[in-house]
C-alpha cells in the first residue's frame, strides 16, 4: 500500500483491502523509521490520527466514505488543528497547541481524511530550503545530504520518502512548487482566494495560498475538491460556485490529446540563470507536449525580472505587521526574564524568531516607514499590477504557460543559507504567478545528476480544472513522477 | 487674555451599538467578566481574520446621512501598526487615507439667554476602526492585567475642523454630537463606559498669525471635563507664551482631581504607526442603494423636528429645543399630544418639561422608566383642557397616576370624586352657606379689606376639596358681595 496513489488507496479502502487504521498504521511505523533521519514532522500523534482513522473505517463500513475517506495525509504546520501542537516551525509558538481548527483541516476531517501530523516548514513559511525551521531542516529523500526545498519541506519529503501518500502545502512565492520540484511531486497552487485562509497563520496575507502537494495531477484534484471552497469567515474567499477539478482528466483522450491547447513559453523564463540540466528537462517536456498535439507560442512577461524584487517589499512588509502579534502576552514564547514590558517584548521577540524571520520583519518595518512608503511599498504595488497585467496579454495569445519551476535542482544543506539574495533567487520562477494571484503546478519533468526537475505550469484565473488536465496529461505519457527514491 | 485667539478641534470616538464586535462574532455587552467576550480573532490568535460587521457600516452612513456628509462609495481599512499589551494583533485596523465619512456639520447653539448664539461645526471625515482591550494595573502584585473584552468593539471616530474658540463652543459641539448620536441610535452615548469620548486638540494664537502649536488632550468622559481641561490647557498655553515660552506639540491627558494637564508624550517619541490597507480585508464598497436605503430609514433629525414642533405646536424656540434634546423626550411629547389633543399642546409642552421632570428627578429616573406614560399624561392634560379638573386637581391626579393608583386620569377623577363642581346652582347654594359661616369675614371684605375675598374664595374651596371649578367661585362671589 505504500506508494500507491490517492485514487489507488480509495479504490483499496472501498474494496476492503485495507482499513484505514491500518493503512495509518502503516504510514505512522514508515515515519517512525525514517523521520529521525529525514525530519519531514514536527509533530505525530499517533493517537489522534489512529482515532480518525477509526471514525473513517465505521463512515466505510456505512458506505457513507468518499474519495479521501480513511486516507491519512499530513498537514504543514502552518496550519491550525484543534489540540494540534500548532509551532509554524518557529520556537515563538513551539508550544503552542491550537484551540481551533483551520478550514483547510475542517474540510478534510469532513471528508474523512486522517491527519497524519504536522510537517517541517521554513519558519513562518519563510525560506527556500528548510533551514530556517526552529526544528532543524529537511533531509532531501533524493539525496539526504541536500535540501528539499521551502516553505513546504517538510510536506515535500514525507511525501517523496513515501511516509505519507499526500500532504497540503502554502505557497507564497513559491513554496509548493519549488519543493515539490526539488522532490519530485505534483504540487499545485490555486488562485488566490480559492482555498481559505482561515486558520492557516498568515505570512503574507495577499500571497499566500494553500494547495495539495501528492504524487499525481489527479491526486491534486482529489484534494482540491476536498480544500476549495467559499469561507464567510475569510474575506478574501472568493464566492464562486463549486466544482469537480478533476472533470476534465477524463477528456480529450487519444492519439492527440492536447490538440488545441496553446503553450505559451515566456521568453524570459528560457534565458540566462538557469541551470542547463534543469533547462535541458524542460526543453524535453516542450517536446514531449508538441508530441500530445500541443502548439508553442512565445510570449513575454517584461516584468518579470522586477518581480523578486517588488515581491521582497511587499512580503517581508505584510509579514512584519503579521507577526506583531507574536509578543509573548497572550501566548506562545515569552523570555524567562526581563525588567519592563519594552524588555520583554525586545527578548521575547528576539529570542523567538530565528534570523530569517527577523530579516524580514526589519526590512519591512522600513518600506512601511514614514518617508519609504511611496519609494517603496507603493511602488512595489505598482510594479505588481504591471506584472499582473502582463499575464493578462500573455493569456491573450495561450492557454497555459510552461517553464522551469525552480533554476535549480536540490541544493546542498547550508549550502546557500549564508546568501540570503542567492536564496531568494530559487524562486525567481514562481513569484510572479503569487504576485498576479494565478494558479500555478510544478510536475515531475526528469532529473539532472540523479536529482528531480519540476516543470511548472501557470494558468489564467479559476483554470486550475484545465492545468490538471495539461498535467495530467503529460503524466499519463511520461513516468518521472511515479519515480521515488530509494528507502 | 483678550488679545488671543483660542483654536479647537475634537476628535470623538463613538462606539457603535451593534451587538457583535466590528471583526468577529463576539458580543459586545459592558461589564461582563474580563475575556469572556474575546473570541479567537479577538485574541489575535494565530491564523484568525477579520470579517467586517455590516451593521457597523450602516451606522457610519446613518451618521454620515444626519450631518450631510458624503459617503464614500469606496474606503479603505488600514492597520495602524504599534505595541501594546491590550493591542491583541500588534496593530489596530483602522482608516486612514480613505475613511466611509467625509464632510459634513454640526449646528451648536452656545451660550444662554441673551446671550446665545448659533454656530456650525465643520467636520473633517468619521471613519470606522476597532477598539483596544483594557489594561488592569491593580490587583496583580507588580503585573498588569489584560481585559480583552473590548477589544474589537466598533468605534466611529469622528473628527471636526479646527472651528471652535472657546471651551462653551466645545462643549455645546459636543453635547450636540452626543444627542445626534444617540438620536440616530448608533450610539448609546454612556460616557461613564467610555461609550463616547473625546480629545481636545487645543492651541492659541495672535489674531491674524498662523495657527499656534497644538497640544490634544485625550480621553475625556465627560462635558465638565472637557470645560475644565479646555480651559486649564488655554490658560496654560496663553501664559506659556505670555512668560516668553514655546508651545512643543503633545499629548496630554487631564487629572480631574488636580483639575490640571500633563504631557503624556510629545512629538519626538511620537509612532510611527506605518499605516498600510489591510491585505486581510477588501475595500469597502457602499453602493448608491444602500445609501439611500438607510436614508428612507433615518428618523426626522433634531432639527427638522424642532422646526415642525414650533410651526405645528406654536411652541417657542426654546420649548423646541427642550422637547427635542432627545428623540426620546420628542417621542414622548408628541404621543402625549396625540391624546391630548393639538389645542392642548403648549400645556403638553410644560406637564413634559416641567412637572413630569420634576417629578422624575426627585426620584431619580430615567424618561424610559417613567410610572406614567405618555398615554396617561395626554388623558390628564386633555381632561384640564376640558375643564374637567383644574391645575390642582390634575397635580394630584397626577400623583395618583404616578403611584399606580388608577390606569388612567378618568379613572382616578371617577374613583376618587374629583370632577370639577361646574354646575353653578350648586355652587351657588354653597357660596351662600360659606357666607352664612363666616359673617365676620363678610364684614371685613365690606369695610375694604380686599384679602378677606381670597379667604372667602379659599373657605368655598376648602368645602369642595377644591373640586369648584375657582373661575365660577370667583365671579359668583363677586356678585354677591357686590
Amino acid at each position: 500500500m505504500i506508494g500507491r496513489t490517492l485514487k489507488e488507496l480509495g479504490a483499496a479502502l472501498a474494496g476492503r483491502e485495507i482499513s484505514s487504521v491500518e493503512l495509518t498504521q502503516l504510514h505512522l511505523d514508515r515515519i517512525a523509521r525514517l523521520n529521525p533521519e529525514i525530519n519531514a514532522f514536527i509533530t505525530v500523534d499517533a493517537e489522534r490520527s489512529l482515532a480518525q482513522a477509526r471514525a473513517a473505517d465505521a463512515r466505510l463500513a456505512a458506505g457513507e466514505g468518499g474519495a479521501l475517506t480513511g486516507i491519512p495525509i499530513a498537514q504543514k504546520d502552518i496550519f491550525c488543528a484543534e489540540g494540534w501542537r500548532t509551532t509554524c516551525g518557529s520556537k515563538m509558538l513551539g508550544d503552542f497547541v491550537s484551540p481551533y481548527d483551520a478550514t483547510v483541516i475542517e474540510k478534510f476531517a469532513a471528508a474523512g481524511a486522517v491527519n497524519l501530523g504536522k510537517t517541517n516548514m521554513d519558519e513562518f513559511a519563510m525560506g527556500s530550503s528548510n533551514e530556517t525551521s526552529h526544528f532543524g531542516p529537511v533531509r532531501n529523500p533524493w539525496d539526504r545530504t541536500r535540501v528539499p526545498g521551502g516553505s513546504s519541506g517538510g510536506s515535500a519529503a514525507a511525501v517523496a520518502a513515501l511516509m505519507a501518500p499526500a500532504a497540503t502545502g502554502t505557497d507564497t512565492g513559491g513554496s509548493i512548487r519549488q519543493p515539490a520540484a526539488l522532490c519530485n511531486l505534483t504540487g499545485l497552487k490555486p488562485t488566490y482566494g480559492v482555498v481559505s485562509r482561515w486558520g492557516m497563520i498568515a505570512f503574507a496575507s495577499s500571497l499566500d495560498q494553500a494547495g495539495p502537494m501528492a504524487r499525481t495531477a489527479e491526486d491534486c484534484g482529489l484534494m482540491l475538491n476536498a480544500m476549495a471552497g467559499f469561507d464567510d469567515r475569510d474575506s478574501t474567499s472568493l464566492e464562486r460556485e463549486t466544482e469537480d477539478y478533476c472533470r476534465e482528466l477524463a477528456a480529450n483522450v487519444g492519439e492527440k490529446p492536447l490538440s488545441g491547447l496553446k503553450i505559451g513559453l515566456p521568453k524570459e523564463f528560457f534565458g540566462e540563470g538557469c541551470d542547463a540540466g534543469v533547462m535541458a528537462c524542460v526543453q524535453e517536456a516542450i517536446a514531449e507536449y508538441r508530441r500530445l498535439g500541443a502548439e508553442t507560442v512565445e510570449v513575454s512577461l517584461p516584468n518579470m525580472r522586477l518581480a523578486v524584487p517588488a515581491y521582497y517589499v511587499i512580503a517581508p512588509a505584510e509579514a512584519s505587521s503579521n507577526l506583531s502579534r507574536y509578543d509573548g502576552v497572550r501566548y506562545g514564547y515569552r523570555a524567562p526574564d526581563y525588567a519592563d514590558l519594552d524588555d520583554m517584548y525586545r527578548k521575547t521577540r528576539a529570542q523567538g524568531f530565528g534570523a530569517e524571520v527577523k530579516r524580514r520583519i526589519l526590512i519591512g518595518t522600513y518600506v512601511l516607514s514614514h518617508g519609504y512608503y511611496d519609494a517603496y511599498y507603493l511602488q512595489a504595488q505598482r510594479i505588481r499590477r504591471l506584472i499582473a497585467d502582463d499575464f493578462v496579454a500573455a493569456f491573450r495569445q495561450c492557454d497555459v504557460i510552461l517553464g522551469p519551476t525552480s533554476p535549480c535542482t536540490a541544493f546542498g544543506l547550508g549550502e546557500k543559507a549564508a546568501d540570503p539574495v542567492q536564496m531568494y533567487l530559487s524562486d525567481i520562477y514562481t513569484i510572479a504567478v503569487n504576485l498576479a494571484g494565478l494558479p500555478g503546478m510544478s510536475i515531475p519533468c526528469g532529473f539532472s545528476a540523479g536529482l528531480p526537475v519540476g516543470l511548472q505550469l501557470i494558468g489564467d484565473y479559476f483554470a486550475e480544472a484545465r492545468l490538471l488536465n495539461v498535467a495530467h496529461r503529460y503524466q499519463q505519457a511520461t513516468d518521472w513522477h511515479l519515480k521515488t527514491p530509494d528507502a | 487674555m483678550n488679545h488671543w485667539e483660542v483654536v479647537i478641534g475634537i476628535e470623538t470616538h463613538a462606539q457603535l451599538a451593534t451587538r457583535s464586535k466590528i471583526f468577529s462574532g463576539a458580543s459586545t455587552a459592558f461589564g461582563a467578566a474580563p475575556n469572556t467576550q474575546a473570541c479567537a480573532v479577538d485574541l489575535a490568535l494565530p491564523g484568525v481574520l477579520p470579517v467586517l460587521n455590516r451593521g457597523a457600516v450602516e451606522c457610519a452612513i446613518r451618521f454620515g446621512l444626519a450631518i450631510g456628509a458624503e459617503i464614500a462609495p469606496k474606503s479603505v481599512f488600514a492597520r495602524k501598526n504599534y505595541f501594546y499589551p491590550d493591542l491583541p494583533k500588534g496593530y489596530q485596523i483602522s482608516q486612514f487615507e480613505l475613511p466611509v465619512v467625509v464632510g459634513g456639520s454640526v449646528a451648536i447653539q452656545v451660550g444662554q439667554g441673551e446671550q446665545v448664539y448659533e454656530k456650525t461645526v465643520h467636520l473633517t471625515r468619521a471613519h470606522l476602526e476597532e477598539d483596544a482591550g483594557k489594561s488592569l494595573h491593580e490587583d496583580f502584585h507588580g503585573k498588569s492585567g489584560i481585559d480583552l473584552n473590548r477589544a474589537g468593539t466598533p468605534l466611529l471616530e469622528i473628527v471636526t475642523e479646527p472651528d471652535m474658540s472657546s471651551s462653551a463652543e466645545a462643549v455645546a459641539y459636543a453635547r450636540a454630537l452626543h444627542a445626534l448620536v444617540r438620536w440616530i441610535g448608533i450610539c448609546d452615548g454612556n460616557m461613564q463606559e467610555g461609550s463616547f469620548r473625546c480629545d481636545a486638540n487645543v492651541s492659541v494664537r495672535r489674531p491674524g498669525a498662523p495657527l499656534g502649536t497644538r497640544r490634544e488632550i485625550k480621553n475625556l468622559n465627560s462635558f465638565r471635563f472637557l470645560q475644565q481641561a479646555i480651559d486649564y490647557e488655554i490658560r496654560w498655553q496663553i501664559e506659556t507664551l505670555e512668560d516668553g515660552g514655546r508651545i512643543q506639540q503633545a499629548t496630554v491627558l487631564f487629572d480631574p482631581d488636580t483639575g490640571e494637564t500633563r504631557v503624556m508624550r510629545t512629538k519626538e517619541d511620537a509612532h510611527d504607526y506605518r499605516y498600510f490597507p489591510d491585505p486581510d480585508l477588501l475595500p469597502l464598497l457602499i453602493p448608491r442603494d444602500w445609501v439611500e436605503r438607510t436614508q428612507a430609514a433615518l428618523p426626522e433629525l433634531p432639527a427638522a423636528k424642532k422646526r415642525r414642533f414650533m410651526a405645528d405646536y406654536g411652541l417657542s424656540a426654546y420649548d423646541a429645543t427642550t422637547l427635542t434634546a432627545s428623540l426620546e423626550i420628542a417621542d414622548f411629547y408628541e404621543a402625549t399630544v396625540a391624546v391630548a389633543g393639538k389645542a392642548a399642546a403648549k400645556p403638553c409642552a410644560n406637564w413634559v418639561m416641567v412637572d413630569l421632570a420634576a417629578r422624575l428627578n426627585r426620584d431619580e429616573r430615567e424618561l424610559a422608566d417613567s410610572p406614567v406614560s405618555a398615554a396617561q399624561l395626554g388623558g390628564l392634560v386633555a381632561r384640564i383642557a376640558d375643564n374637567t379638573i383644574s391645575n390642582n386637581i390634575a397635580k394630584k391626579v397626577f400623583e395618583a397616576l404616578w403611584n399606580g393608583e388608577g390606569a388612567s386620569a378618568d379613572e382616578i377623577i371617577e374613583k376618587q370624586g374629583l370632577k370639577q363642581i361646574t354646575d353653578s346652582g350648586a355652587i351657588e347654594q354653597l357660596i351662600d352657606e360659606v357666607l352664612a359661616a363666616n359673617a365676620a369675614m363678610v364684614a371685613e371684605f365690606k369695610a375694604g379689606k380686599e384679602k378677606a375675598f381670597n379667604a372667602l374664595v379659599g373657605q368655598a374651596m376648602k368645602a369642595t376639596k377644591g373640586k369648584a371649578n375657582p373661575q365660577q367661585v370667583n365671579e359668583l362671589l363677586k356678585k354677591k358681595l357686590s
